[in-house]
């Protein structure tokens, strides 16, 4: 018997997983037949799966949270039991402005503090404040760029202009100069590097080693009332994060993305976030940036529920939400690491036994305890060597 | 009640303000969602604001709603939250609708149930447009292989396309793609008209 699913997507890279779980037969293993559902802007994708016209959503990690706090128009409770990637962020900046910064651009990228402190010193002497475009407020990349510009003592609010931009009108924003720079998911920041309006500036993976990036997000009720698809779904979804990651078929990937009815845009663009071959300015070789988007390895699809409280950590920060313990609950409880075991119990993917870490405190490569088979954790760290003990949120925010 | 229509499309925006006019509805703009179109909302204060629900600018004019000062009172999505039928059909149509709190909603939902149906007859236009346009570019097609068909063959017209539809029917190809395989073939033998 096969079931009828429809999730919803917006044309970027890190879309792959739903589209390989599709046109690579992944999800017609688990009798899931996989309507893909290409929608432009955020709030649409939203409203589709709140009103109920998709089951499931390729979601902003931080939206989620925020459509289930009541944060983001009509609230409806959401469960994200899978992780469709880390990483795959740029911030790039119009040349001009780049030019106040380190010119050595791998040095730069290598060096988010002090190129943090430079930027600062950047914004002072631009024409106007710098207005970034950002494709959320609720997005995993404007959670990040706040994080590093007040690293350097820039109020995100107050000294530069953060505009709501969605990701496939970035370029022609910069182009028309009404923005002078972003942070978006690729391939939108490769985009505008090639059209050589922009550079980079930071890149996501530099920030937060292993930053939360989008969910699959379902309404809570639909998920507890159909176990058996999600499962199967979950079980379809790992199969093709672990083809995706694969070297051997990053070209056909990215030219699967490339077709019209997916991401629409050439090939050898979406290629540099899956290969990790980043141009960070048009007239420079690529640099090798192996972890810039990751699908499968390290345990990437599972949701720890640390993850979702940092992002919370971080709305508590810039007022979007007041801090309550039944704050803490509800967004905690948006990732699924329960669900996600569930679906996994019977398969040999190793599964970590905890729910919960402490966010930015490995280093190196660390073996950890699995349900079974070796599990190796990537570095997890922030850039100014911060940890976030979920069980101390207050301590971590009196930090700021 | 002044009504902002944020549209690309010159055309649906056109035939949503002409039905808003004629149910009696006469504070009505139309703003395309370029440049500066957020500062230019916010100017005109508006108690309900109708949008494509397709247009990749919904975040920002959210983002506006979210932060304006100038719109002091939250505007809420769709006129009333219980009634699913209604989400469904604007949701369907491809309207989303932003509307000031407070507004009475028996005074708004007539507005949202007209634009409802004006985006569903502009859809229909729309694919009748398509299609007549279509018809109009396979008839060339097929009279540019009658022609072919009449001077190579010394068959009259009517010959000619029973020629071309019996090739259809034999293959099970439209006579459309018969023909278009016809006119290559012929330009590529350098017999074309």
């Amino acid at each position: 018997m096969t079931t009828a699913l429809r999730i919803a997507y917006l044309p970027l890279t890190d879309s792959a997983v739903l589209a390989v779980a599709r046109e690579k037969g992944f999800a017609e293993e688990e009798g899931i037949a996989l309507d893909l559902v290409r929608t432009t802007s955020w709030a649409t994708l939203r409203d589709r799966l709140v009103f109920g016209q998709v089951q499931a959503a390729h979601m902003l990690a931080p939206l989620a949270i925020a459509v289930t706090l009541g944060l983001s128009q009509q609230p409806a409770p959401l469960s994200a039991p899978y992780k469709l990637n880390v990483n795959g962020n740029m911030l790039v900046m119009a040349k001009e402005f780049a030019q106040a910064l380190d010119p050595d651009v791998a040095a730069r990228l290598d060096d988010p503090l002090g190129t943090a402190h430079d930027f600062a010193a950047a914004i002072g002497l631009w024409k106007r404040k710098p207005v970034i475009g950002i494709v959320h407020r609720f997005s995993s990349h404007a959670v990040m760029l706040r994080y590093w510009l007040a690293s350097a003592g820039v109020d995100p609010d107050r000294d530069v202009l953060l505009r709501v931009v969605p990701p496939s009108l970035t370029v022609e924003a910069m182009r028309a100069g009404e923005i002078d720079g972003f942070i978006a998911g690729e391939p939108w920041g490769s985009a505008a590097v090639d059209a050589d309006l922009a550079e980079a500036v930071a890149i996501g993976e530099r920030i937060w080693q292993r930053g939360v990036e989008k969910v699959l997000a379902f309404r809570t009720p639909w998920l507890e009332e159909n176990p058996q698809t999600v499962d199967g779904l979950i079980r379809a979804l790992v199969r093709a994060a672990a083809w995706c990651d694969e070297p051997a078929n990053h070209e056909a990937l990215a030219h699967l993305l490339s077709q019209p009815h997916f991401v629409d845009q050439p090939a050898d663009l979406i290629l540099r976030a899956l290969s990790g071959r980043i141009t960070a300015r048009a007239d420079m070789p690529p640099l090798e940036m192996p972890d810039f988007m990751l699908f499968s390895r390290e345990a990437t699809p599972f949701p720890w529920r640390s993850q979702a409280l940092w992002l919370y950590s971080q709305m508590v920060r810039w007022k979007m939400v007041e801090h309550r313990p039944e704050n803490v609950a509800r967004a905690g409880s948006v990732f699924r690491p329960d669900i996600f075991r569930r679906a996994l119990a019977e398969s040999n993917v190793p599964i970590p036994g905890a729910s919960m870490k402490v966010e930015g405190a490995v280093a190196a490569p660390l073996a950890v305890g699995s349900k079974r088979g070796e599990l190796t954790l990537g570095p997890d760290r922030f850039f100014d060597g911060r940890v976030f003990d979920p069980e101390r949120i207050e301590d971590f925010l009196a930090s700021f | 009640m002044r009504i902002v229509i944020i549209d690309d499309s010159g055309l649906r925006a056109t035939v949503l303000e002409e039905g808003l006019r004629e149910a009696g509805y006469d504070d009505i703009h139309i703003v395309p969602p370029r440049g500066g179109f957020v500062a230019r909302l916010e100017r005109m204060a508006p108690d309900v604001v109708l949008m494509d629900l397709g247009s990749p600018s919904r975040d920002t004019l959210e983002e506006m709603l979210s932060v304006s000062r100038a719109l002091a009172r939250p505007i809420a999505m769709f006129v009333d939250q219980s009634d699913e039928s209604m989400i469904g059909a604007a949701i369907d149509a491809g309207v989303s609708a932003y509307v000031v709190d407070g507004l009475r909603k028996e005074r708004v939902k007539p507005v949202l149930e007209l634009a409802v149906r004006r985006f569903n007859a502009f859809a229909r236009l729309q694919t009748e447009l398509d299609e007549a346009r279509t018809a109009l570019s396979d008839r060339k097609i097929i009279d540019r292989a009658k022609s072919i068909l009449m001077s190579q063959r010394g068959l009259n017209e009517p010959d000619a396309y029973a020629l071309l539809r019996s090739s259809a029917m034999n293959q099970g190809k439209k006579i459309v793609d018969v023909a278009q395989a016809l006119i290559t073939a012929s330009d590529l033998l350098g017999g074309g008209l």
